[in-house]
């Protein structure tokens, strides 16, 4: 074995892959909710639909995303490879554990988040990744004039077994911006119509915060980085950002579409 | 005598490393709130010895802290309820009269059990054989002070060397993970100049026995730091990650 793979293959070298990996996810997930906040648009999804041919299309962005599902694989492979480490390592269970009297709930049960993160993410995937590419979406037409951006006119354009070519040009006789777009907003909308739907999303977003909150500092710690100064900031962000407002704001998504759509 | 302490203790009773082990309860009656913890089991142990039983084995040696040989993982957490201190220093005032109190040996399969609460914890002793020495030249007596060492520096290096391999971050960790203790010991060298040859021989050598030994990953639940009777701090673990890291894929300085 080369020292590399060596390196990599102990309990040191294997929590450098969870961190890695976790934190570029973390990293994705800002970009992400960047992205979506466009749902919040009152344009019959134009912005929306805009940006995920954008993220779709554009070459650095679709080898980001291949890195993004090797990651996600990775990640999970690694955490059930420590686990099952984890687990020989002490075969006899204690009788009485009292481990809330010296570590947050959260750095105990992060298999248990995990698990429910990756039910929610191949979940969200089949549901609007794979649709997106393979299902038969319908789409959408948007007439949008050029002297007011605010008057939008939509047309949905139903799939009829072939996928539409993706157009945007600008009509200078109608005096309007004219996109043809395949509609995943109305995906959205629909499925953020759906009780279970929107209680998934929001439990796994519950997950997810307890998930980040002990995983973005932890991640720093299993890179070696510690600082008596700068750690504490870190801190904040795994609580604050990471564990609070980005679960909070995406979880706000279906409520929104629920409660008032 | 009054203020006297009624007690029930749930003790993990084992023959030998190859028996399976079980709980067995025993009375412990008219206990004093000044003993300390394994006084009080001293004063069963008597009792079971004037009854003709096998008395309950133990680790334990000086008896005042420092040598790292007590242990007992004592109602879910290892050494007993109080922060910063072993078992030989827990008194029995921290129980209240009635209560139940379970006592288990360490577990993790890297200290196997030798009898009742009594393990073995030889693995330690095997890491630190692999890396955890300075090599120095015989000869005349170096001058005190002639390596000029940052106070800072040597403060820190002390923290770390005040570890007395007990092995209760261990025991605390839900992944039995000897992290805090090979960090300890790698940083009381690694800080100090005197360490410097061997920096990142030793780091290498350390882990790698570490995880031969089969003790689990660090998840930085920081369990270890909050029930290490020495206070060692997890600093030490990213220390440890810091350099090994640097030996891997920085130096090639490689161990066989």
């Amino acid at each position: 074995m080369s020292s590399f793979t060596k390196a990599f293959s102990s309990t040191l070298g294997k929590k450098l892959i969870m961190s890695l990996t976790g934190l570029f996810l973390s990293l994705f997930l800002i970009i992400h909710l960047l992205g979506n906040l466009q749902l919040f648009k009152h344009d019959g999804g134009k912005a929306f639909n805009e940006y995920s041919y954008f993220m779709t299309h554009f070459a650095p962005i679709k080898i980001i995303s291949y890195l993004l599902y090797l990651s996600i694989v990775l990640h999970a492979v690694y955490a059930l490879v420590i686990t099952i480490g984890n687990g020989k390592a002490r075969k006899v269970k204690y009788a009485v554990y009292k481990g809330s009297a010296n570590s947050s709930w959260s750095s105990r049960n992060m298999g248990i988040l995990g698990t429910v993160l990756l039910v929610f993410i191949v979940s969200h995937m089949s549901n609007f990744w794979a649709e997106y590419h393979w299902g038969g979406l319908p789409y959408a037409k948007y007439e949008m004039s050029l002297t007011n951006p605010e008057d939008v006119k939509v047309t949905n354009i139903p799939y009829e077994g072939k996928p539409l070519v993706h157009s945007e040009y600008v009509d200078t006789q109608a005096g309007t911006q004219v996109v043809v777009a395949k509609d995943l907003y109305i995906l959205v909308m629909e499925l953020f119509k759906k009780e279970w739907y929107v209680a998934l999303y929001v439990i796994s977003m519950i997950a997810m915060g307890f998930h980040l909150y002990h995983g973005f500092q932890s991640g720093f710690q299993t890179l070696g980085w510690d600082h008596k100064k700068y750690k504490p900031i870190i801190d904040v962000l795994g609580l604050w950002v990471f564990g609070i407002i980005i679960p909070a704001v995406f979880a706000a998504m279906p409520l929104y579409v629920y409660f008032f759509k | 005598m009054s203020g006297n302490m009624n007690l029930t203790l749930n003790v993990w009773r084992q023959k030998n490393v190859a028996d399976k082990g079980r709980f067995v309860t025993y009375k412990a009656d008219d206990i004093s709130p000044d003993m300390s913890f394994l006084e009080m089991l001293d004063v069963v142990n008597e009792r079971l010895v004037k009854k003709g039983e096998d008395p309950i084995h133990f680790d334990h040696d000086c008896r005042e802290g420092i040598c790292g040989m007590c242990s007992l993982y004592i109602n879910g957490r290892p050494h007993g309820p109080k922060r910063g201190i072993t078992t030989c220093q827990l008194h029995m005032r921290s129980f209240h009269d009635g209560e139940t109190i379970t006592i288990e040996p360490w577990r993790a399969e890297a200290f196997p059990v030798i009898k009742d609460l009594a393990t073995d914890r030889t693995a330690f002793d095997r890491i630190q054989e692999a890396g955890g020495f300075v090599s120095v030249n015989t000869g005349g007596i170096p001058d005190a002070n002639e390596i000029p060492i940052p106070k800072v520096i040597a403060d820190e290096a002390f923290n770390s060397a005040t570890c007395i391999q007990c092995g209760a971050c261990v025991a605390a960790c839900k992944n039995a993970s000897a992290a805090l203790f090979v960090s300890a010991k790698i940083s009381q060298l690694a800080l100090l100049p005197q360490g410097q040859p061997e920096r990142y021989r030793r780091v290498q050598a350390m882990v790698a026995q570490m995880d031969a030994e089969g003790f689990g990953s660090c998840t930085n639940t920081g369990a270890c730091e909050i029930e290490c009777p020495k206070g060692i701090s997890l600093t030490n673990i990213n220390r440890m990650r810091r350099d090994y890291f640097t030996a891997k894929f920085f130096k090639e300085e490689e161990i066989n």
